[in-house]
């Protein structure tokens, strides 16, 4: 076992039992739990990166945590994995990818939050997703009838990603992703502000406001936030309809809690709902570690040349199948 | 009158209203630190969009888009007049002006760089924090975090550039390094380069005005440096909120066009997975 793994080990066992540790590099000073204006203070960077997969493995049932020997096992297979993933032979068209760990951005080198869960879905108790209503399916079906056979039509028929519209995974509720799984986060009075990596910045007013009724459609929702205790509670609502996220609908209501739990470490906790996708709400659950770090700027589009690249690929094709 | 401006005219409730932010303020706001709280969603309200230079109405980019989409005229921003551009410099920008079309990245959601976000006609806000300042610009959902007291650099270009911030009494100023030189400065080719510097000054000029300025030094077009000036507006909507404007959908058909499917249109409003 490798340092780093021994490390995150410790970090895991650590965090399950509630007892802070400081990760070699990345501990922070003492800092004052409060703002200057009297709210706990959640600022910083963070990692959102974690080692339990968004949905629980079937064969382990109800188990929320593994066993210290499970872990282990769990994450020499994960690591094997996705150094398998950069073993590809020179020359060959599976060569051409994305080296994650030329740039640092293999989840290797990261910041990895540690963590015993089994899964980040803590509700329902199985670990996993509920399964989409019989309407939610037939509208997955009706989008994807929409696109079949013309995938590389043009630019409209990509993925909202491949757009560089918005990555799912950076809207509420955040989730890991397989790399710059990192958010950064300011306060201001009366304001607080979620940045992802590549993600937008989420302004949410903790001032009193409700959201309001007739909500415009955004990409990333509309939110407001709140106090509970020590817990930031954000409430988003007015999802764009074509986000489609998990097959779900622009009825999505996001809840979002997150709460200092050391010098170090956030809980982020989220409940999703739609009655138009799923039959009962699911929850979630996974640790933010601070880093001491910076966000460097996220310019997508402007650097978009997969898309040049997919469609000029796809009509190469299609002349190489008219000859 | 709002329920929020009564609130405020009571007095007592001042410091209150000035925190939520809400509606037209009656005194300057101040963060903690004694500085003047610039938080809160301005906008610039003047053609330098269109063009920093003086310059007369003019006929749209594209003439079937008629009169609603023409170059509405403007006294220009520039203090004295014109940019002193090199000779070179001002030749590329005409040639930028009569490419603009293609050319302004504007026109494919590109971000808009400093100062050209600033006066965009698209509102941004300001979020300071109690160390650094934030500004999120509606237009391509932008984003600059400004460290207040910060001496590093730029480790590498970007977009927005690198900004330093200090307070210079009731003035914050930002110095501007890093920007990559891709950027225009408004709709109709004016630019500088990757090395330019810009240091822009925020004044206040009452609760609900800013004075903004930009000084901009590039010795690679310009003969000296030269400031715009202009007024920021702070917007007094109760409840206002930033509304996305994404706007790499309307960018495509632009960019990537020429590679659809030949006899496949752009379906408005499609949507994929």
């Amino acid at each position: 076992m490798k340092y780093s793994q021994l490390n995150q080990f410790a970090r895991a066992i650590a965090w399950i039992a509630g007892v802070a540790v400081s990760q070699a590099g990345f501990s922070q000073e003492a800092k004052d739990p409060l703002t200057a204006w009297g709210v706990p203070d959640l600022s910083g960077v963070y990692a959102e990166f974690t080692v339990a997969p968004l949905e629980r493995p079937v064969e382990l049932g109800e188990q929320e945590f593994f066993t210290p020997e499970q872990f282990a096992a769990f994450e020499q297979q994960r690591l094997e994995q996705v150094d398998e993933d950069d073993e590809t032979q020179a020359g060959t068209p599976e060569d051409v990818h994305y080296d994650m760990g030329t740039f640092a951005l293999s989840e290797n080198e990261g910041v990895t939050s540690p963590n015993l869960r089994t899964s980040i879905v803590v509700s329902p108790s199985n670990g996993r997703i509920p399964p989409l209503l019989p309407a939610a399916i037939e509208r997955r079906e009706a989008v994807a009838a929409a696109r079949a056979g013309r995938e590389f039509n043009g630019p409209e028929m990509r993925s909202l990603t491949e757009r560089c519209i918005v990555w799912q995974s950076t809207l509420p509720p955040i989730l890991p992703r397989g790399y710059n799984s990192n958010l950064q986060i300011f306060q201001s009075p009366g304001i607080v502000m979620i940045q992802g990596e590549m993600g937008d910045p989420r302004i949410i007013p903790t001032d009193g406001r409700e959201l309001p009724e007739n909500l415009i459609p955004q990409w990333n929702g509309t939110s407001v936030g709140r106090w509970e205790g020590d817990t930031l509670v954000i409430e988003t609502a007015g999802f764009h309809p074509d986000t489609h996220w998990r097959g779900s609908s622009e009825h999505r209501r996001v809840t979002e809690r997150l709460t200092r739990i050391d010098a170090d470490t956030l809980e982020y906790a989220f409940t999703v709902e739609d009655p138009h996708t799923w039959a009962e709400p699911w929850s979630g659950v996974y640790p933010l570690t601070e880093m001491d770090a910076l966000l460097f700027e996220y310019a997508c589009t402007e650097g978009n040349y997969g898309m040049a690249n997919i469609l000029s690929g796809a009509r190469a094709a299609e002349e190489e199948a008219a000859e | 009158m709002s329920t929020g401006r009564i609130a405020c005219l009571a007095g007592a409730l001042l410091v209150f209203c000035a925190a939520h932010g809400d509606g037209v303020l009656e005194e300057l706001p101040r963060a903690a630190d004694g500085h003047p709280d610039l938080s809160g969603v301005w906008q610039a309200l003047h053609t330098a969009h269109w063009n920093l230079e003086p310059h007369a109405s003019d006929f749209p980019v594209l003439l079937a888009l008629g009169a609603q989409f023409a170059v509405p005229p403007g006294r220009g921003v520039v203090e004295g007049g014109t940019i002193p551009y090199l000779p070179e410099a001002r030749a590329e920008r005409d040639r930028r002006h009569a490419n603009r079309l293609a050319d302004d990245p504007e026109g494919k959601c590109y971000l808009g760089g400093v100062p050209r976000s600033t006066y965009m006609p698209y509102p941004f806000q300001i979020i300071q924090s109690e160390d650094d300042i934030i500004i999120v610009y509606q237009y391509a959902t932008g984003f600059r975090r400004i460290f207040v007291d910060g001496q590093d650099e730029a480790p590498l270009d970007s977009w927005m550039g690198w900004s330093n911030a200090r307070w210079d009494g009731d003035t914050l100023v930002v110095e501007v390094t890093g920007m990559n030189g891709l950027t225009w400065l408004d709709r109709a080719g004016n630019y500088a380069t990757e090395t330019a510097r810009v240091t822009e000054r925020y004044t206040p000029l009452g609760p609900n005005h800013l004075e903004y300025t930009a000084t901009i030094e590039d010795p690679a077009v310009f003969s000296r440096p030269w400031t715009i000036r202009m007024p920021l507006y702070r917007i007094v909507d109760e409840n206002y909120r930033l509304l996305e404007f994404k706007c790499e959908p309307y960018a495509e058909e632009k960019i990537y066009g020429h590679l659809r499917k030949p006899g496949t249109e752009s379906p408005e409003g499609a949507s994929s997975q």
